[in-house]
């Protein structure tokens, strides 16, 4: 049972890290996306193509067995998290622009004409409408990354569906044991929506 | 979002541009002598890349992920058409449900669960039906939307010329919804495409599979994983490229 509570443990350990790591290097990739510098637009352009368009096995897989060879080595449930993390903040940076996107180029206009700074007018005018419509997108980014973490198990991390599998092996049960790890996830995503819906009320 | 520039945010552009660069060009430097460091970048074991039967044999797992994709991208739409057009109870709970479990669960049952109930399909199969389920509900999404995006007058005009209605949603409404869904559509294959890489764990001979026998084989690991993702990148390229134009094409018409 120990097995268990050690893959459960690891899903949410894993969801919640790579969560603040795409976070992170989402928001970066954004910001990179919107100044108005060619060549750092074309960075992040670049980075959302190639990690979007590659299956996260094939980066967890590049990552286990590839970083090794060329020297990098750390703990197995590290790099799932730095794949996952990467991989799933080309997915958060796409959903910031177009949160930003989204405001009507009429606010930033008048936010200039008033005389307000770059600054001023992202930080006063266009953010604080953004943040507002990029609650979801990332709800659903949360609960897209909380599936991703099971393709970690086939790279060797204990995770929840990991454990569930090889529990049945011994258990043999494996109505009750899928059923099971299958609620789980139901109800991590359901506390992703919850806390999604609570914190779009507060920003409303 | 930015007013034109000036001569002095052009000069600091030209100097967070200089500046960026170099801190890039840093960065691959160093990869590559973390990668030279390790005797990565020995000519030798590249130079299989360059070769035919290697090729042939990524390009059969090419061929096969593709066969796969389609085979799911049929079945999945089928089922999401009909989740789309019934919406009941119990489609709106399989829909939440197959939003939150992994397919890769779905997969383990298929290969674990299934075969002690006497249910054991071909390799091809237990890789196409978890994932047929899985998308089912993300094409019930995209049509619904679709659906969603017609101007109701379509269907009472239908209606009120005396169509059935099975024949106002086939004739009039679906042609339209389809036009505005094709963009979508083009997405979805490029997340079906790169699911089919759970053909890893199935033992399904597709690209990411056959790079793991190619790379047992030849021992080189990391330029084996390269070069098939490299072959994902362009294939998924050109499908987001697609996706892209057609939306602008769509984006056209539409004023």
């Amino acid at each position: 049972m120990s097995l268990v509570l050690e893959g459960f443990l690891n899903t949410v350990a894993l969801t919640l890290l790579s969560f603040c790591g795409a976070l992170l290097v989402g928001l970066l990739v954004a910001v990179l996306r919107i100044v108005p510098v060619p060549l750092l637009r074309a960075i992040g352009a670049v980075y959302v193509e190639v990690w979007r368009n590659i299956p996260l096995l094939a980066w967890l897989v590049l990552f286990v067995f590839g970083l090794p060879e060329v020297g990098v080595t750390m703990p197995l449930f590290w790099t799932a998290f730095l794949a996952i993390s990467l991989y799933e903040a080309a997915f958060v940076a796409e959903a910031l622009r177009s949160g930003v996107n989204s405001v009507a180029s009429g606010q930033g206009e008048a936010a200039r004409a008033l005389g307000l700074s770059l600054r001023q007018s992202l930080r006063h005018v266009v953010l604080p409408q953004a943040s507002r419509r990029v609650v979801q997108p990332l709800a659903n980014i949360a609960i897209a990354l909380t599936m991703a973490t099971a393709l970690a198990g086939v790279v060797g991390v204990v995770d929840m569906t990991r454990a569930a599998q090889r529990i049945n092996l011994e258990l043999a049960q494996p109505l009750l044991v899928f059923t099971g790890v299958g609620l789980c996830y139901l109800v991590m995503a359901a506390g992703i929506g919850f806390g999604a819906r609570a914190l779009e009320r507060r920003l409303a | 979002m930015f007013d034109a520039p000036g001569p002095r945010s052009r000069r600091r552009v030209f100097w967070v541009s200089a500046v960026s660069a170099s801190v890039l060009a840093g960065l691959v430097a160093l990869g590559l002598r973390q990668f030279a460091l390790n005797g990565q970048l020995d000519p030798a074991r590249w130079r299989p890349y360059l070769t035919w039967p290697v090729w042939r044999y990524l390009l059969d797992g090419l061929g096969s992920t593709v066969l796969a994709a389609c085979a799911t991208g049929v079945l999945a739409a089928a089922g999401g058409l009909v989740l789309a057009l019934r919406p009941n109870r119990f489609t709106r709970a399989y829909a939440e449900v197959m939003r939150t479990v992994p397919v890769l669960l779905l997969v383990y049952v298929m290969l674990f669960v299934l075969p002690s109930f006497g249910v054991n399909l071909p390799l091809f199969w237990k890789l196409v039906v978890p994932l047929a389920l899985s998308h089912a509900a993300s094409y019930a999404v995209i049509f619904r939307a679709g659906v969603s995006s017609v101007d109701p007058g379509q269907r009472e005009a239908g209606l009120s010329l005396g169509m059935p209605d099975g024949v106002v949603t086939r004739f009039v409404v679906l042609p339209q919804a389809v036009r505005h869904m094709t963009p979508l559509l083009v997405t979805q294959a490029v997340s079906l495409l790169k699911d089919t890489s759970l053909g890893y764990v199935v033992s399904y001979t597709e690209l990411l599979f056959n790079g793991r026998v190619l790379a047992n084989y030849n021992g080189l690991l990391i330029q084996t994983f390269i070069v098939v993702a490299f072959v994902y990148l362009v294939v998924n390229l050109g499908l987001s490229r697609l996706a892209h134009r057609l939306e602008a094409a769509r984006a056209r018409t539409a004023r």
